[in-house]
């Protein structure tokens, strides 16, 4: 079985985010990292391979990022933590792509990888937060979409998960080849050990260009995004409030402030 | 004047305030029409009609309901290429981001999620504004290509009732196999708490670890406001409380009239999900915690001696 799990290079969700004044696209200087939620869906698809038939010597865990130079680093934390192999799109052309061209090319990747059992990703990025990227893969490579998964199981060629909704909890099944999405409540994801660190450094990273998977520089980056963002504002900080210690009318002391506020 | 599609948000036909919401934003941009997918249509059609639905496609393809997302997006984009709407509005849950997603991939249009305000721009545009990077920044934003998808955050717009027509027409769908590889085979209705949906609500109160895992203080504190509950993720993870009722980057991004931190501390991951709130209240042991950097009015306390005090308080102020 060959899993694929694209993952994510982030800016640090504690730096404070900010925009590049000259494109109003993220500024990506600030310390980035692998995207917390990605590293659920690496876990799910080692602990898929190792309970496989033949375990990880023989279904294989690809991580596939597109991202800057410095998104190798995601790659390398993926690997230290059991992955078999990374693939990394990188190419000047694509800065300030939207989802839809992210998509774009995450999907020509995958098939030049090969073509995957299942594909797995996070339940959203934790900078853009749209959570559109997968469903917009599912529909590009035309498989079922079984997303955000809070249990996962796989028996026989059949993936079933649980997903759970405001109004009901659902249970989802498709045939392999699938895409699927896991939350934050699938796992506890494992910290890389000494000797996954080690292993690491003699795993195999490709890097890839645009040509390299046939797009054109012209299908993707900031000049063929479908959106644009006019204007950005910085929200003021909110002005100090006022803070009682509690001296046995703390209670009453904020039930007058919701009072006063009008919410009683 | 060109039709704005509205996918409604319902169980059964119990319409959801969203949809209300976002019928009158798609007034602003020309008529709205309701895409109702699902059973419910004679419950359904009463309230969209006065709320200014001019039209309602109705679909009831089990083709549609049995599988997860793609059908939708499919019918969507047949309704997109038949009747060249000027947008489409979708709420923002997850489902619906799913199924703008994929639109937005078949039309061949631009798709902007979670806009908190959709006005008419010049020409024809459609402007939206959102909140980002954990609400520190707020964004306006257009579409470029195609026909403008948007999905919109709940409390986005004031619902105005306007009669509409509401003249049905039946959508016969016709749904690819492709689209049918994801099937729902069961589906556990949730139970209901008697309290708001957290994301529509005006009050929410939320508990933490400092709640030490009884939440019924909160609880009774919320009920006392008719507000919905919320938790941190400190607290969903230890088993608290429910996942969907997680508020923070990896949960719910509320925005209420008024916010009520119970035992939460404030990391960036919980203010992600709550600090655009207009009002906000923190019961925090810590008086060093961060989310009294935040708060309109704050108590450093115990929640277990502050919350029933002000939970028979308000009672008594209602009477």
């Amino acid at each position: 079985m060959n899993i694929v799990v694209c993952i994510k290079y982030v800016p640090d969700a504690q730096a404070e985010l900010t925009f590049n004044e000259s494109d109003n696209t993220t500024d990506r200087g600030v310390e980035g990292l692998l995207s917390e939620l990605d590293e659920y869906a690496i876990e799910a698809g080692l602990k898929l391979a190792e309970a496989a038939e033949g375990g990880v010597a023989e279904n294989t865990v690809t991580v596939l990022t597109v991202g800057p130079a410095k998104a190798a680093d995601a790659i390398k934390k993926s690997l230290q933590m059991g992955a078999h192999a990374g693939v990394h799109v990188s190419d000047e052309a694509i800065h300030g792509s939207d989802a839809v061209a992210t998509s774009l090319i995450l999907a020509a990747a995958v098939k030049k990888i090969g073509s995957p059992d299942l594909i797995l990703t996070g339940m959203a990025s934790t900078d853009g937060t749209m959570g559109v990227v997968p469903a917009m893969l599912a529909e590009r490579l035309g498989l079922p979409q079984v997303t955000l998964a809070s249990e996962l199981t796989l028996e026989g060629g059949t993936v079933t998960i649980r997903r759970d909704g405001d109004v009901a909890s659902e249970t989802i099944s498709a045939s392999l080849p699938a895409l699927v999405s896991v939350t934050d409540q699938i796992n506890e994801p494992r910290y890389p050990s000494f000797k996954g660190i080690m292993a690491a450094k003699k795993k195999p990273v490709e890097t890839w260009s645009l040509a390299d998977l046939g797009l054109d520089s012209g299908s993707v980056g900031l000049a063929a995004a479908w959106t644009t963002v006019e204007s950005f504002t910085k929200r003021p900080p909110r002005a100090k409030g006022q803070i009682v210690t509690d001296d046995g009318d703390g209670g009453t002391e904020l039930a007058k402030f919701l009072t006063a506020q009008k919410f009683v | 004047m060109a039709e704005v599609l509205v996918l409604v948000d319902h169980v059964d036909g119990a319409v959801r305030k969203t949809t209300l919401e976002l019928l009158t934003i798609a007034r602003r941009l020309g008529e709205p029409s309701a895409v109702l997918v699902g059973p419910g249509f004679d419950a359904a059609k009463e309230v969209l009609a006065q709320y200014g639905a001019e039209k309602i496609y109705r679909v009831e393809s089990a083709d549609v309901t049995d599988f997860l997302v793609a059908p939708k997006a499919e019918v969507l984009a047949q309704l997109v290429a038949a009747a060249s709407p000027a947008a489409v509005l979708i709420p923002s849950s997850t489902e619906g981001k799913e199924i703008a997603g994929r639109l937005s991939i078949k039309t061949d249009s631009g798709l902007i999620t979670d806009a908190v305000d959709v006005q008419a721009g010049e020409g024809g545009a459609v402007r939206t504004t959102q909140s980002v990077f954990a609400g520190g920044y707020t964004v306006q934003a257009t579409v470029t290509k195609g026909t403008p998808i948007v999905t919109v955050k709940p409390n986005s717009a004031a619902p105005e009732a306007v009669s509409g027509a509401a003249v049905e027409q039946v959508v016969e769908v016709s749904i690819s196999e492709g689209a049918k590889g994801a099937r729902i085979t069961d589906r556990q209705p949730r139970a209901a708490t008697g309290r708001p949906e957290l994301t529509e609500a005006a009050i929410v109160v939320s508990g933490g670890r400092g709640t030490g895992g009884d939440f019924s203080t909160v609880e009774e504190f919320a009920d006392s406001l008719g507000a919905a509950v919320g938790a941190s993720r400190a607290a969903v993870d230890a088993g608290w409380y429910p996942h969907t009722t997680q508020i923070g980057q990896t949960g719910k991004q509320v925005s209420p009239q008024l916010y009520v931190a119970a035992g939460i501390s404030g990391a960036i991951q919980h203010r992600a999900g709550m600090q655009t709130s207009k009002t906000i209240i923190a019961i925090n042991k810590d008086e060093e915690a961060p989310i009294f950097e935040l708060v309109d009015f704050g108590v450093v306390g115990d929640l277990f001696k502050v919350l029933p005090q002000a939970t028979e308080a308000v009672k008594k102020a209602k009477g």
